[in-house]
């Protein structure tokens, strides 16, 4: 990168460093665009809070590693560069796993395995792999920060639905049954429940998305 | 038939230029429904043929209508007999009584009028976004799906299935003769899944709704045959009642001899295919067999004694029949090559049995056989076709 010579030239929010922040958020959405961290957007969006709790880990990791392996970028060998970074990824996740059984314990036991395996998210690795190893540390925390909350804020939505919709619950609160719904014959959909659901969900957000973005359809 | 034909001249302006615009797929499905179309092709060459979807899609609701009239005094007989109020001895007379037939009625036709208020309504919404007019591809599905429901459905429920496999089974793919997924049966394993208590189990098949001074008849269960299997191990059905389908279940399925009688239809007018449905007979019958070969074999005595039954029980329980002749035939789902139809058919027949028989938990097989190997045919096909290409590679060469 030719900004990596003059970095003083540039502010710390100028609107290329904005774009790495808000272009993940749409038009290079990890989980809508690149398809990727699909596995644990349909494990553990049954419910909003653990979804929340996983994103938030995710967005901590992701950051955190990037701007790691960014400030070691100059003395990792090449050749060994996948291990270092396993290495770092791996450190972060076990942190993160001790401070959400040490804080939110509940949560943790439902997120079970799964923070566990944000290490093999491809999400990560992915940005340390194409953005952290070749750019300054500050342009790889905003990368990192926007790819997380990327990839939290989608699985909001998709737990949003899920809960609302299968457990008729929004953060463990009764809406529905406080809307009096189920006194008129409403019943829970079973289906959001299962897996499968969360796929469609997803497909529902990519359609919607590229509905209002143009620019993201394929030619055939 | 002119004062039709003058509203029809008189709102043309409105929808195909005016204000109405957005409305005009629906305006044309009307139309084309009333009268024959006016517009002749213009150029290139053309299949002069009168089999053209409506055709077809009207040959499979003559082949539905005699399952769907007996699926409704059905209806009204299961009901009546649970609470008691029939004249066993009375047989047949007890059968096609006028309170059986408005009872049925009371509760079938909401639901179809539903299906297809829904249905339509998305296909419209989406006729209109891509502008182009409704085809007739509906139709069909439209009667299909509450002939899948259990009479006691509520209507909301049959609503969203209805638009979920709309949505997601057949206008996510590019509409009608694009989908993977038979969308009437996307629709049933939608509610399937998601209302697992309506669809399941030995309170939803008939319904038992007591009026004042009415009662339920002791030790009546609801269950279908093919629940009572998987509970118990046995029946309490005769096989030649479930082939007249004086049985609970599903709306549309309990009749075997009136589905079969449409199924003649369907062959007999070139629509559905008998490759098809001889394959699934054949497959649901080696599936039967084997079982009763493997039966001894079995640890668990219920499984014993749900293997050991005979292979044509299966024939006419639950919905193999229906699934068979109005499911498996599908056009567009379906495998396409003539070699691949007798595999599909067959999987259809083997697997269904198979999933019906060992999973107590889906005591229907049929629909998740059929869904499954919907996403298999253009598998077949594919490999039909190339063997096809291979054997005349290889004539060539000789």
């Amino acid at each position: 990168m030719s900004n990596e010579q003059k970095p003083a030239q540039e502010g710390l929010f100028s609107k290329k460093n904005r774009r790495l922040l808000i272009d993940p958020m749409n038009a290079n959405n990890p989980v809508t665009v690149q398809v990727l961290g699909i596995c644990s957007a349909l494990a553990i969006t049954v419910k909003l809070k653990p979804a929340i709790v996983m994103g938030l880990s995710v967005i901590v990791v992701t950051t955190m590693a990037n701007l790691i392996t960014s400030l070691m970028r100059n003395m990792i060998p090449n050749r060994i560069r996948i291990i270092v970074q396993l290495v770092v990824v791996a450190a972060l996740v076990i942190l993160v796993d001790q401070v959400l059984k040490a804080f939110v314990y509940d949560v943790s036991k439902q997120l079970s395995v799964f923070v566990g395996l944000i290490i093999t998210n491809c999400i990560i690795m992915g940005r340390i792999e194409a953005f952290s190893l070749g750019n300054t540390p500050w342009k790889s925390v905003l990368d990192g920060l926007g790819n997380g909350a990327a990839y939290g804020g989608i699985l909001i939505i998709v737990a949003f639905f899920r809960e609302l919709l299968g457990n008729g619950t929004l953060l463990d609160y009764p809406v529905v049954e406080w809307m009096g719904l189920y006194d008129v014959g409403y019943k829970n959909n079973g289906m959001m429940l299962l897996p499968p659901m969360a796929l469609i969900v997803v497909a529902m957000i990519i359609w919607v998305q590229r509905a209002k973005t143009p620019s993201l359809i394929e030619k055939d | 038939m002119k004062f039709i034909q003058n509203i029809f001249d008189a709102t043309r302006p409105a929808v195909t230029t005016g204000k109405l615009k957005p409305l005009y797929p629906l305006y044309n499905a009307l139309e084309t429904m009333m009268f024959v179309p006016d517009h002749n092709a213009h150029s290139g060459a053309h299949v002069r043929d009168a089999i053209d979807l409506k055709r077809t899609m009207v040959t499979v609701i003559f082949a539905l209508v005699p399952a769907l009239l007996f699926g409704i005094f059905n209806g009204g007989y299961q009901h009546y007999k649970a609470l008691g109020l029939l004249n066993e001895a009375m047989g047949w007379g007890q059968f096609f009584t006028l309170d059986n037939f408005i009872f049925g009625a009371w509760k079938i036709v909401p639901m179809i009028a539903v299906t297809y208020m829904a249905g339509l309504g998305v296909e419209i919404y989406f006729a209109g976004i891509n502008k182009h007019p409704v085809n007739e591809g509906f139709l069909v599905s439209g009667l299909l799906i509450p002939m899948t429901m259990p009479i006691d459905m509520p209507l909301w429920m049959v609503a969203i299935s209805t638009i979920f496999a709309v949505l997601i089974g057949k206008e996510v793919f590019g509409g009608t003769g694009m989908n993977i997924l038979n969308p009437a049966l996307t629709a049933r394993a939608f509610a399937f899944f998601a209302y697992p208590s309506f669809m399941s189990g030995d309170k939803v098949w008939v319904n038992t709704t007591v009026e004042a001074g009415q009662t339920v008849v002791d030790g009546f269960s609801g269950a279908t045959a093919l629940g009572q299997y998987a509970t118990t191990g046995s029946t309490s059905f005769g096989a030649w009642d479930a082939f007249l389908g004086l049985i609970p279940g599903s709306i549309g399925e309990t009749s075997t001899l009136l589905i079969v009688l449409g199924g003649v239809y369907l062959i007999a007018t070139g629509i559905g295919s008998w490759k098809i449905m001889l394959g699934s007979t054949l497959g649901a019958v080696a599936m039967g067999l084997l079982f009763n070969w493997a039966a001894p074999h079995m640890i668990t005595e219920s499984q014993q004694q749900f293997m050991s039954i005979p292979f044509y029980y299966h024939l006419v329980f639950g919905s193999w029949a229906f699934a068979t002749i109005f499911m498996a035939t599908d056009p567009v789902s379906a495998a396409h090559t003539e070699r691949g139809k007798w595999i599909y058919g067959f999987l259809v027949g083997f697997l269904g049995i198979m999933i019906r028989v060992f999973n107590p938990a889906y005591p229907e097989g049929m629909m998740l056989a059929i869904l499954f190997m919907n996403v298999m045919a253009p598998m077949i096909d594919h490999y039909v076709v190339n063997a096809n290409i291979q054997q005349r590679l290889k004539r060539s060469k000789a």
